[in-house]
């Protein structure tokens, strides 16, 4: 065997588990998928090809503001995560200062390193009627009896933010950090104010964090389950949960199919959008490393 | 803003205020569950009714401990399980993957290293239903055809492992790729010329280097697997791991338990960050002769 012929055999040695795995477990199951979300059962073990299953969901008011709602609130949540993560990510990377810039970085990363589930428990005991913030309005005399804050929209605002936290401070510090230091200066020497520095130094040079984070949190967001189901009451229903419904409770495939397939792509298309306008590619947000 | 510059101290001040809400923020659930597991009371809120230590080791009704609970001890071996399957999957692919991708030139590069990225922007959710749709086309295809019940095909931990393994494959294909990235390539040709063959080199130079990596993406495998939720909620069987366990716990309403399992997975964690953080110095000692 010739060192050529070796290296190409290493060569196919290596493809194969990323065939077998990027193949069998994301491609193929996803076409799957997409078949089964345009077969309609017309008779018991007899089905067509039809895209009746898109048509219930178009034609379908629920389904369809559901699915507006989880955009929206996804979106809500992300520009919340960076307006509240930004000024957390500048502390740490310019204004801390040796020990402390990395104990504050390390506990900003602390509470991913707790399940998700455990985080959710967490606001539950918190916002519930009998929980802690409303014993401690109650013991302020800010209130009087019991109050819920737990089942509303707010709450899941609240838990989305909290959970998709890291991924905007991360990458945030990470880019914010590269900045020199002397173009800031440089920026207020010429007669900047704070303002307009922000707007026309550190955003700008920020902006691969901003669109990195984003993406990630819009995407997790959108794709959560756990924290809208828990957090939220009956009216803030999660497009998720109709796809669970479908597939667990209902056993109708074809259209738990057909609401995956229209999840991908709306989460596809705005991240797409995302990308295009902010001029980024997806290998380099998110396969950075 | 920068501490270079002069700042009122006003602004300075709010702007640590600001900090320290936030740490609040991120703390406060955690810390609340974590007291909690503490209260000898039949529900995780308040009032507090004194300190026990039932909630791990009473072993009777109606103050169950979570060591005596056998739900709650078969979902932490289930987890222990998938975790420990998913890992070992994630870096053997992630490490061949990785050499592919930094080592070779091929046609369809670009499209690969796409396809390798997407699991890591597709839904958990929707992860998780193609893969169910697509093993129940080929179990019951197999079962059509040949009268063969294929039991690992079905809703169970095979599934979950393999739903789990298609996106953290992808974050150790990610960690690892970077630091082989970094690789000086003249120690392997001097290992070759010194008579070393391909095999040896790479078991005695550069898996030793990428020690590191592969260590960090072990725990964050190990965490992300036992933390999963969406993807493992639509592959779950008859056998649910920790996560789906406490779900179900959490919406019935449940006793402090779950509270003692929370502060159980916290301390889990915390033993894991010890054991990347002690990885990480080990390549800083590695740095410095």
């Amino acid at each position: 065997m010739t060192a050529r012929d070796r290296r190409k055999l290493t060569f196919f040695l290596l493809l194969t588990p990323l065939l077998l795995w990027v193949g069998l477990l994301v491609v193929i199951p996803h076409i799957d998928l997409f078949l089964l979300s345009i077969r309609e059962k017309i008779a018991p073990r007899h089905y067509v090809t039809s895209l009746a299953n898109y048509a219930d969901f178009f034609g379908e008011p629920v389904y369809v503001m559901t699915l507006v709602r989880t955009v929206v609130m996804s979106l809500l949540a992300t520009a919340i995560t960076l307006l509240v993560g930004f000024p957390v990510a500048y502390y740490i990377a310019k204004i801390a200062q040796g020990r402390a810039r990395i104990a504050l970085f390390m506990t900003c990363l602390l509470p991913f390193w707790v399940s998700e589930i455990v985080r959710v428990f967490g606001w539950m005991i918190l916002l519930r009627e009998t929980g802690v913030l409303s014993n401690f309005l109650q013991w302020a005399g800010l209130v009087q009896g019991p109050v819920e804050f737990l089942y509303n929209d707010a709450a899941v605002m609240l838990g989305l933010v909290y959970t998709s936290m890291l991924f905007v401070v991360v990458p945030l510090v990470s880019t914010i950090d590269s900045l020199d230091n002397a173009i800031v200066e440089a920026g207020y020497d010429l007669g900047g104010n704070g303002f307009v520095v922000l707007k026309e130094i550190v955003i700008p040079h920020a902006m691969p964090g901003i669109v990195a984070g984003s993406i990630v949190v819009f995407m997790l967001s959108l794709g959560n389950y756990l924290t809208p189901t828990l957090l939220g009451g009956k009216s803030s229903l999660w497009f998720t949960s109709h796809i669970y419904s479908q597939f667990i409770t209902r056993f109708n495939w074809e259209l738990g199919s057909a609401f995956g397939f229209v999840l991908l792509v709306a989460s596809s298309a705005i991240v797409w959008l995302a990308l295009r306008l902010s001029g980024q590619s997806l290998s380099t947000t998110i396969g950075r490393g | 803003m920068l501490p270079s510059l002069p700042q009122s101290r006003f602004v300075l001040w709010s702007y640590r205020a600001y900090i320290s809400l936030f740490l609040v923020y991120l703390a406060a659930p955690l810390l609340v569950t974590a007291v909690f597991a503490f209260n000898d009371a039949l529900y995780p809120a308040l009032p507090w009714k004194g300190f026990t230590l039932a909630w791990f080791f009473n072993d009777t009704e109606p103050k169950l401990g979570l060591f005596h609970d056998p739900n709650l001890m078969r979902g932490i071996a289930n987890s222990a399980i998938v975790a420990c399957c998913t890992t070992a999957l994630s870096l053997i692919v992630g490490t061949t993957t990785a050499f592919l991708f930094e080592r070779y030139e091929f046609r369809f590069k670009e499209f690969f290293y796409m396809l390798m990225l997407a699991p890591l922007v597709i839904p958990g959710v929707i992860l998780g239903i193609s893969i169910l749709v697509f093993s129940s086309s080929i179990a019951n295809g197999v079962e059509d055809r040949f009268g063969i019940e294929l039991e690992a095909l079905r809703p169970g931990l095979v599934l979950v492992v393999l739903g789990q393994f298609s996106f953290i494959a992808t974050i150790a294909t990610l960690v690892i790729s970077a630091r082989l990235r970094k690789f000086d390539r003249s120690l392997e040709e001097a290992a070759l010329n010194l008579g070393g063959s391909p095999l040896e080199v790479i078991r005695t130079i550069t898996l030793p280097y990428l020690r590191p990596a592969l260590i960090g993406s072990a725990v964050v495998a190990l965490l992300i697997s036992f933390e999963n939720f969406n993807t493992t909620l639509m592959l779950v069987g008859s056998d649910p791991p920790l996560t789906i366990t406490m779900y179900d716990r959490m919406r019935e309403g449940s006793t402090p338990v779950i509270n003692a399992v929370s502060l159980f997975l916290m301390i889990g964690s915390g033993l894991l960050g010890l054991i990347s953080v002690m990885a990480q110095r080990d390549r800083t000692a590695e740095k410095s002769p």
